[in-house]
């Protein structure tokens, strides 16, 4: 079997936000909707201060609320793990969107573009998607990305040609992405090797978005 | 120099206020008019067939209850983003009780609406045994919903389904007061019966939100007067309720003014619920990144408390 997930190395991120404008520039997202983002952290006081940085976006649950609660089946899982969305049969009642426990999922009613007045960027025009109006979307892990890449012989992940973009990007090595399924997978080993932890963990969703905090050799 | 006006923001702000829980936008007024409306139509058209156990039924309060749902669920339609889809709704009843919802709401219609046409009380008693059912699987809609805290709590299915039976109740309190309608015994005492026990069910919801924690809005919400079942309030439609069962002058009032609040309060209660307290999750870190040789600090929940 094969279940896809992206770890985040929190000690390496630097919250470039470069991932964010990659996938803002591969799925052409409207204003205000960030399928991956990264969140700032910053508690205490001078010199008691910690901060973090946190990508965040569609966890791909092993088990999502966001599919469970769904009326018309629109919200789909893979064998491969990776969360889907159908166009073409969610009605946007948004009931998934308040079923997420990360806040992944939004909905855009009208078109709209960065520059507002109705005029484009080539990007945006290339990935324009009127089926994606007035129904739920989300980070789709790049699947089109990933299923060209398998289809080539690549190895997500591994192959820049068959891994998400906000992966790709990560300028600080601090996004990873592969098979947990695969014990010699590059995340299988990172796993072994640092410590790690997932987000709202208690909720039951099973995240597919790992979290290392440092290596287990330190204490 | 002409200033030039910057861009519109609309990314999320830095800092903590990014990662702390916010109102949810994906449900707004119309969402809420669904459980206002479906929650006191289906307690109305139950009540109303229970009554007539003990009275001749009032078919122009089921007929208005049979109005209340159809509105509550056109209010659904309008939130909606792609409406003629709006089939699509019935496709996954193994899981969704957004389904089971609509699926519950085919058969109340279809045998409510026959009982009002033929007035065979069976096919009432029937259309009240779905009615009920839409109303349970209105409640379960909301426990569903993992992304908000204030709805998720399993002591929220009771307290829902409460509020809706003590709605329509006070709602055919209403039509019997002011209508030719005969009396129904005993009317009064089952309303008071039904609010006190949403007001128990009220505060046995708000002591486990508060044990297991919620966002500092969503307490500050339910804690204030919009929450809609503070005891004063509660307190006085009882009070109303037993001046109603004594037999005195102006008892025709009381039970107005009872049912009237009965039901107001718990469209508020809804209204606040779906609306205004409920935040979403927010973000969280278990443990904060070691930076260098640093140590790794403890990690946060901003924006969370236990009340």
């Amino acid at each position: 079997m094969t279940r896809y997930a992206i770890v985040a190395d929190l000690n390496r991120c630097v919250g470039c936000q470069t991932c964010t404008a990659a996938c803002k520039h591969a799925n052409a997202t409207a204003p205000g909707v960030q399928w991956r983002k990264v969140l700032d952290f910053e508690t205490g006081e001078y010199p008691d201060v910690s901060r973090a940085f946190v990508p965040v976006g569609c966890m791909h649950c092993e088990t999502p609320s966001c599919m469970e609660v769904c009326p018309s089946t629109a919200t789909g899982q893979r064998a491969d793990g990776i969360v889907t969305i159908d166009y073409d049969i969610c009605i946007g009642c948004a009931y998934c969107a308040v079923a997420c426990p990360y806040q992944a999922r939004y909905r855009v009613d009208e078109p709209s573009a960065a520059y507002g007045g109705g005029k484009t960027m080539r990007h945006e025009a290339a990935r324009e998607d009127p089926a994606r109006l007035g129904v739920a979307q989300k980070c789709t892990l790049c699947v089109d990305v990933i299923d060209a890449g398998v289809a080539k012989g690549l190895v997500p992940g591994v192959d820049m040609g068959a891994t998400p973009v906000c992966v790709a990007s990560c300028i600080a090595g601090a996004l990873h992405m592969g098979d947990l399924d695969d014990p010699d997978s590059n995340v299988s080993q990172l796993l072994r090797e640092k410590r790690h932890f997932r987000m709202h963990e208690e909720m039951g969703n099973g995240p597919g978005f790992i979290y290392f905090t440092m290596a287990k050799s330190r204490t | 120099m002409t200033p030039i006006d910057p861009a519109p923001m609309v990314a999320d702000p830095v800092g903590l206020a990014a990662v702390s829980p916010k109102p949810q936008t994906s449900w707004d007024w119309r969402a809420a008019a669904n459980f206002m409306a479906g929650g006191a139509g289906t307690g109305l058209f139950a009540a109303t067939m229970l009554a007539g156990l003990f009275a001749p039924v009032i078919w122009g309060a089921a007929f208005a209850a049979l109005a209340l749902v159809g509105a509550g669920l056109f209010c659904v339609l309008l939130e909606i983003g792609r409406r003629w889809r709006f089939l699509n709704v019935f496709r996954n009843a193994r899981t969704s009780w957004m389904t089971r919802e609509a699926m519950m709401a085919v058969p109340f219609f279809a045998f409510g609406g026959l009982s009002w046409l033929t007035g065979w009380v069976v096919l009432g008693w029937l259309g009240a045994l779905f009615g009920l059912a839409f109303l349970y699987c209105q409640a379960r809609i909301l426990r569903a919903a993992k992304g908000i805290p204030a709805w998720r709590k399993p002591e929220l299915v009771p307290l829902i389904v409460s509020t809706g039976l003590a709605e329509g109740t006070g709602l055919l309190g209403v039509v019997v007061a002011t209508t030719t309608a005969t009396g129904v015994p005993g009317l009064g005492m089952a309303l008071a019966a039904l609010v006190a026990a949403r007001f128990v069910l009220w505060k046995r919801y708000r002591r486990a939100l508060g044990k297991t924690g919620a966002p500092v809005q969503t307490f500050r919400v339910l804690d204030g007067p919009r929450s809609g079942l503070i005891g004063a309030g509660q307190a006085a439609i009882l009070a109303l309720a037993g001046y109603a069962m004594l037999g005195l002058p102006l008892q025709g009032l009381a039970l107005v003014l009872a049912g009237l609040a009965a039901a107001g309060t718990g469209w508020l209660f809804k209204y606040t619920l779906i609306t205004r307290a409920a935040m979403n999750q927010g973000f969280a870190v278990e443990r904060m990144p070691a930076r260098g040789a640093g140590e790794s600090a403890p990690g946060i929940k901003p924006g969370w408390t236990t009340a």
